[in-house]
């Protein structure tokens, strides 16, 4: 029996003049699982990312994200996945219900399904007594929660999140984690990026990006086994030090 | 002798909001001194204080003997600061930022260059290029090197690392032991909690409060938590589990093993016995050493976040 597919990329190429920022890349995502994106700077993960939300058209290869095809249908894929990064995901001026309402009107939600669904969220994160307090003026962690519930409101197959922990402190971190397990647990698929290696540790599987290729991929038990190393910061160390073009 | 960086009582308001609360410590001279703490505790509201670009509401700092708010003028040539936010001119090239940052200082490159060299000369291959053009790497390299050109007793490093994958984490740190070697204090502030262990001595600092000053071997060793790993192949069920169990404190997942954080009343062998009885068949639970971020967990375990 094989799994089914969220993303699954063959061949993938981006290209900018000479220089080849990714470099036939070719993986499967398996539904509901938590999938580490890792590399160094200048790897080569933001260009595939973008890829994969349908934002750049590839300069060859094929993929399927959430069903779409990304080199024929990048605005439907937009609408099928939720994105997250920790340098952008909220609108600071306006309140936690018109974040919400905002992001559930982009995702093209309509209003009856989204009084609906706002209703349960705002329970969910206990968030209730919150809907009228300005993003800016909330603590981080209540901040992280609200950004996750915008990127997902329209309930996605897939969510990406972009270093969505940089800077952020332990245990704000921790709670965000918990928030990826229950949302991979309920069937969306989880892909991640981070530069905090610990967090590699809590994925299915982990993808290292090394040059533009895709150097590793495994669980983080069969990467640790192959690489003879202890925690998966020695696995990135070890792979990543093959890279020769540099950031 | 005079301490390099002296902070008494600092406290700075914005509005309602206290940056920082009436923080005290002092950096000895040549020491590699570690900011430990989250985005939003204060680390940078600190440094614009200590480079004279901010007035404390209340306190006083005293950097290289000189008083950040009456002897500014002064201070000014004898520091170096890299903020957060690059902090080159996006349109001079490579060279142009360098000369640009000697000439302030009334410096000539040359005279300085021993400093840099290290790396600097990464930078050489492409002097013509524009700062902005620049990989983030690079970037950094060159803001370093304006950073000293000016060859300064004090560096101030405020998150350099931030968005920085490991092994270049892992250079920059080389470098910085590097200028050590070399006399200059520097004072560096990061939210990685595994940066710390390459700092002599380090502040931890969480919503304007400094939490503690020590080394980190004795920051870790004073933790006085009794804490133990635990695995299983439903991690998650078995942090749901651990945390409902009576002397369990706290559990949380620490890299490919979860901490718990326990008293008297936790048994390792009755917990896991009982955990395997519950369905978790494979669980483990071993002792743990303790780490600067067990203990930054430790110390912030009940504010709101």
């Amino acid at each position: 029996m094989t799994a089914e597919t969220a993303i699954s990329v063959r061949g993938l190429t981006k290209k900018f003049g000479t220089f080849t920022a990714v470099d036939h890349i070719t993986f499967d995502v398996f539904k509901g699982e938590i999938f580490g994106f890792l590399g160094a700077n200048g790897a080569g993960k933001t260009t595939a990312m973008r890829m994969l939300c349908g934002l750049s058209i590839p300069t060859s290869g094929d993929g399927l994200v959430a069903g779409c095809d990304i080199n024929t249908q990048s605005e439907l894929i937009k609408s099928r996945i939720g994105y997250m990064s920790q340098k952008f995901s909220l609108y600071e001026e306006l309140t936690v219900a018109e974040n919400l309402s905002l992001f559930a009107t982009i995702y093209g939600m309509r209003s009856k399904e989204f009084a609906g669904a706002s209703e349960n969220l705002y329970d969910e994160l206990g968030m209730q007594s919150m809907r009228n307090v300005r993003a800016r003026d909330l603590p981080v962690g209540w901040r992280q929660k609200l950004a996750f519930a915008a990127a997902t409101i329209h309930r996605p197959d897939i969510v990406f999140l972009d270093e969505p922990t940089g800077g952020v402190d332990p245990v704000t971190r921790r709670r965000f984690w918990e928030l990826i397990y229950k949302a991979a647990s309920e069937g969306m698929t989880v892909f991640v990026t981070t530069h905090y290696l610990d967090e590699a540790e809590y994925c299915n599987r982990v993808s290292i990006m090394v040059d533009g290729q895709i150097s590793a991929l495994d669980t983080p038990a069969g990467l640790k086994h192959k690489y003879h190393a202890s925690t998966m910061d020695e696995v990135f160390r070890t792979v990543a030090k093959e890279a020769t073009r540099g950031d | 002798m005079n301490a390099a960086v002296c902070i008494e009582g600092v406290t700075k308001r914005y509005g309602p909001v206290t940056a920082l609360d009436d923080v005290s410590f002092e950096v000895a001279p040549g020491e590699l001194f570690g900011l430990i703490g989250p985005d939003g505790a204060g680390k940078s509201t600190l440094y614009n204080i200590l480079a004279t670009l901010m007035r404390p509401d209340s306190g006083r700092a005293m950097v290289c003997g000189l008083d950040t708010v009456r002897d500014y003028r002064a201070l000014r040539t004898r520091i170096g600061y890299m903020p957060e936010r690059f902090s080159l001119y996006q349109d001079l090239s490579v060279m142009e930022n360098l000369r640009f940052f000697a000439s302030l200082f009334g410096v000539s490159v040359r005279d300085n260059y021993d400093l840099i060299a290290p790396f600097f000369g990464q930078l050489e291959r492409f002097p013509d290029r524009r700062a902005g053009a620049l990989s983030g790497g690079m970037k950094q390299k060159l803001a370093l090197s304006c950073a000293l050109i000016h060859r300064p007793e004090i560096l101030f490093l405020d998150e350099p690392t931030t968005g920085v994958d490991a092994v270049s984490r892992s250079e920059f740190w080389d470098m910085l032991s590097t200028l050590r070697e070399k006399g200059i204090t520097i004072l560096v502030s990061t939210s990685y909690m595994d940066e710390a262990t390459r700092c002599g001595r380090i502040a931890m600092i969480d919503h304007g409060h400094i939490l503690d000053v020590d080394t980190p071997a004795n920051l870790v060793a004073h933790i006085g938590e009794n804490l133990y790993n635990a695995v299983a192949s439903d991690m998650f069920g078995l942090l749901g589990r651990l945390r409902s169990m009576a002397g369990v404190i706290d559990c949380y997942t620490f890299g490919a093993t979860l901490h718990a954080v326990v008293d008297d009343r936790f048994d390792p062998h009755t917990a896991e016995a009982e955990l395997i009885r519950l369905g978790l068949n494979d669980t483990r639970i071993y002792p743990a050493e303790g780490t600067i971020e067990d203990l930054f967990i430790k110390l912030t375990r009940n504010d709101d976040r």
